[in-house]
């Protein structure tokens, strides 16, 4: 499904700062993948790259989704062909209503793909049950994106979209930092019920913990812009026990 | 270098005759024509604007001042509703400066008593007698506003508003637009007596060249709504005025939309006379290119605890010019004053520019007063997550653009209100961009 090729990229500010230094990586459909890596080793910025964010340069290699190239299509559309990036910080929008961005939002999506757009209240509907499922209390879909949200309620909201946009290749980034146990679990529920045989999943973690709820299929360790080990994931209980220096050191 | 005081004065004085010259005063009665010779000889006094006044330092009065007014073109809005009219307001038409009884509803109303300045002879107006030119004169200092002297001395129309109880329904002006080139002014005075309560609504482009006064009274423990949308069309040039006096626990909350326009100054002069008084003045525009909006505000804490919130909040793109002037003055009596104010601009290339000047002067020690201006571009990271989410460029940006709008809209009180006036800034910024 998702497929990268020695993947390079630069700061586009500071063309001296390269982050990604050729990453390769196959995700199938239905898999789950987990990167782990110590800070600043570029788990956050491949995220960044793959679904459009200004600023990086790709300056080699390739990134497609079902055979598409993703470097190539503005962040919207790249959002339409089925990519979803789960931020680390979601953004807070003052003055955009939460329930107004995510119909905007799915119905940019159904438009850009042929599809009908729902109506408010069959929109109504999908995001009542969905919502139900991640706790989310109508208050929190009436006030405007993420403000005055904790920590834990940022991210039960990105898992909310997600949910609403049903996307194919869905990027976790960080998902778990600043969520307590609860949340943690949570937060977990919803990306298992999203999980499916024609959807894959790339969970950006520092932390085995959350690996403990979704269960990838495979754990990669990403240092210096490189996937430099890759594993099942009993390679996540070594990084857990070990720390990231013998395996850096190892390579 | 300083360019010496007799000059300038003798410049704006010339700048007067010269327009002066050709004008008649209207007819009328006693009373009223007393105020518009004691308006003419003031203005000759005082002289009219000339670019080197400070007070119009960001702003060209040449256009507002000359005797000509320059031709505007009509605009066809026919494709969106009447402004307001979802709310069934009492409806007072003026085409071109001119009351039309025919597009008017009967004046008469529960609660209020309305009339024409047309009629000010009449002797049951002697109430209006006492506001007419009063409050405008009052006005003038600290700072000169020859402008709204010029209208006291020569506008022949107006309505004259008096709330006596709580009004049935609320008063919409409504000011439309036959004639490419003409000048219009309007004179109108609003008194709300004690604890009655009214709302007027304004819309419409009015005129080529429109100059409006509205002088209000707001007695103790009264309440005046007012909401205007300044029309659309592109290039009409409008020098509003607003003086508003203010009584012990009274309430006066103003919200102005502006959309296009070559010229717009809306100046704005409350006092806060009585105790626990609360004045809130706001406004939201959207332009662009040849576009010059300037909204220059004057308010006056002279009693204790009384709250005064300035929000204004301007959306600019293609060349169009923003401009803040906003003063909170707090006297020594004043104590426990609480003032907050905040102008922002969103710009949307960088040929735009927000001009703003906000200025507190504090006399009393125990106050809270807060003031803040921004001006930026569209937040690059709340973009990029709209898009990510699958929302085109366009669309996440004008959904952006309404967010920043959002908090001056907040400020009217009334949702039916807002509720007209929101759908319509989207029309307008849809059609703009097309």
């Amino acid at each position: 499904m998702l497929n990268i090729k020695n993947l390079h990229a630069e700061l586009e500010e500071d063309t001296e700062v390269k982050i990604l230094h050729g990453v390769d990586l196959d995700v199938k459909a239905g898999e789950v993948h987990a990167i782990m890596g110590p800070n600043g080793s570029g788990k956050s910025t491949l995220g960044y790259v793959l679904s459009g964010r200004d600023g990086y340069e790709v300056t080699e290699g390739s990134a497609t989704l079902d055979g598409v190239d993703l470097l190539d299509m503005e962040p919207e559309e790249r959002a339409a062909a089925g990519l979803f990036l789960a931020f680390q910080y979601p953004v807070e929008i003052p003055g955009v209503g939460n329930m107004t961005f995510m119909r905007t939002a799915v119905n940019a999506q159904r438009k850009a793909r042929g599809q009908e757009e729902l109506s408010a209240g069959d929109f109504l509907k999908l995001v009542r049950a969905r919502a139900k499922d991640l706790k989310i209390d109508a208050e929190m879909l009436k006030r405007p994106v993420n403000v005055g949200f904790s920590g834990g309620e940022k991210k039960r909201n990105e898992i909310l979209q997600m949910a609403l946009l049903e996307p194919k290749m869905c990027v976790l980034d960080e998902t778990d930092s600043g969520l307590d146990v609860d949340a943690m679990k949570l937060v977990s529920d919803g990306v298992n019920a999203l999980r499916d045989e024609g959807r894959a999943f790339l969970v950006i973690t520092h932390y085995q913990r959350l690996l403990n709820h979704i269960k990838p299929d495979v754990v990669h360790i990403m240092s210096q812009g490189r996937i430099i080990r890759s594993g099942g994931p009993e390679l996540a209980m070594e990084v857990e026990e070990q720390g990231y220096g013998d395996i850096l050191e190892a390579v | 270098m300083v360019f010496p005081r007799q000059k300038l004065l003798a410049q704006k004085r010339e700048a007067a005759e010269a327009r002066l010259a050709p004008l008649a005063l209207p007819a009328g009665g006693k009373w009223i024509t007393t105020a518009r010779e004691d308006a003419k000889a003031r203005l000759s006094a005082m002289g009219l604007p000339v670019r080197r006044d400070e007070y119009w330092k960001y702003t060209d009065p040449a256009s507002l001042v000359q005797a000509e007014a320059p031709a505007a073109a009509l605009f066809d809005d026919s494709d969106e509703s009447e402004v307001f009219d979802t709310l069934d307001p009492l409806k007072i038409v003026f085409v071109d400066g001119v009351f039309d009884p025919e597009a008017s509803d009967d004046l008469a109303m529960e609660g209020v008593e309305i009339a024409l300045l047309s009629e000010a002879a009449k002797a049951d107006l002697h109430w209006a007698r006492d506001l007419y030119g009063a409050l405008e004169a009052d006005g003038q200092s600290p700072v000169e506003r020859p402008l709204a002297i010029f209208n006291t001395a020569f506008a022949a129309e107006g309505v004259l508003i008096r709330a006596t109880g709580q009004a049935a329904r609320k008063i919409s002006l409504i000011y439309r637009r036959r004639d490419a080139g003409a000048d219009v002014l309007l004179h109108h005075v609003v008194k709300v007596e004690a604890g009655a309560e009214v709302t007027v609504l304004e819309h419409g482009p009015a005129g080529a060249r429109f100059n409006q006064v509205m002088e209000v009274d707001v007695a103790d423990g009264a309440t005046l709504h007012h909401v205007r949308a300044q029309g659309r069309d592109h290039e009409r040039r409008t020098a509003a005025h607003l003086f508003a006096r203010m009584g012990e626990r009274s309430v006066f909350k103003s919200f102005t939309l502006t959309a296009n326009g070559a010229m717009v100054r809306n100046e704005a002069v409350i006092w806060l006379n009585g105790k626990g008084g609360v004045a809130h003045i706001a406004g939201a525009t959207v332009g662009e290119g040849a576009f010059h909006h300037d909204d220059t505000v004057f308010i006056t804490h002279a009693a204790p605890d009384c709250e005064s919130r300035q929000v204004f909040k301007k959306v600019l793109r293609h060349g169009a010019v923003g401009v803040f002037q906003g003063k909170i003055l707090v006297k020594q009596p004043a104590q426990l004053t609480d003032g907050y104010q905040i102008s922002q601009a969103l710009l949307l290339d960088e040929n735009a520019q927000f001009l703003a000047k906000p200025e507190l002067e504090i006399y009393a020690d125990d106050v809270k007063c807060s003031h803040g201006s921004t001006s930026g571009e569209i937040d690059p990271v709340s973009l990029f997550y709209l898009r990510a989410r699958g929302i085109p460029e366009d669309q996440a940006k004008l959904l952006l653009v309404l967010a920043f709008l959002a908090e001056a809209l907040d400020e009217i009180e009334d949702p039916d209100l807002a509720d007209d006036l929101r759908p319509r800034i989207e029309t307008w910024l849809r059609r703009r961009s097309g």
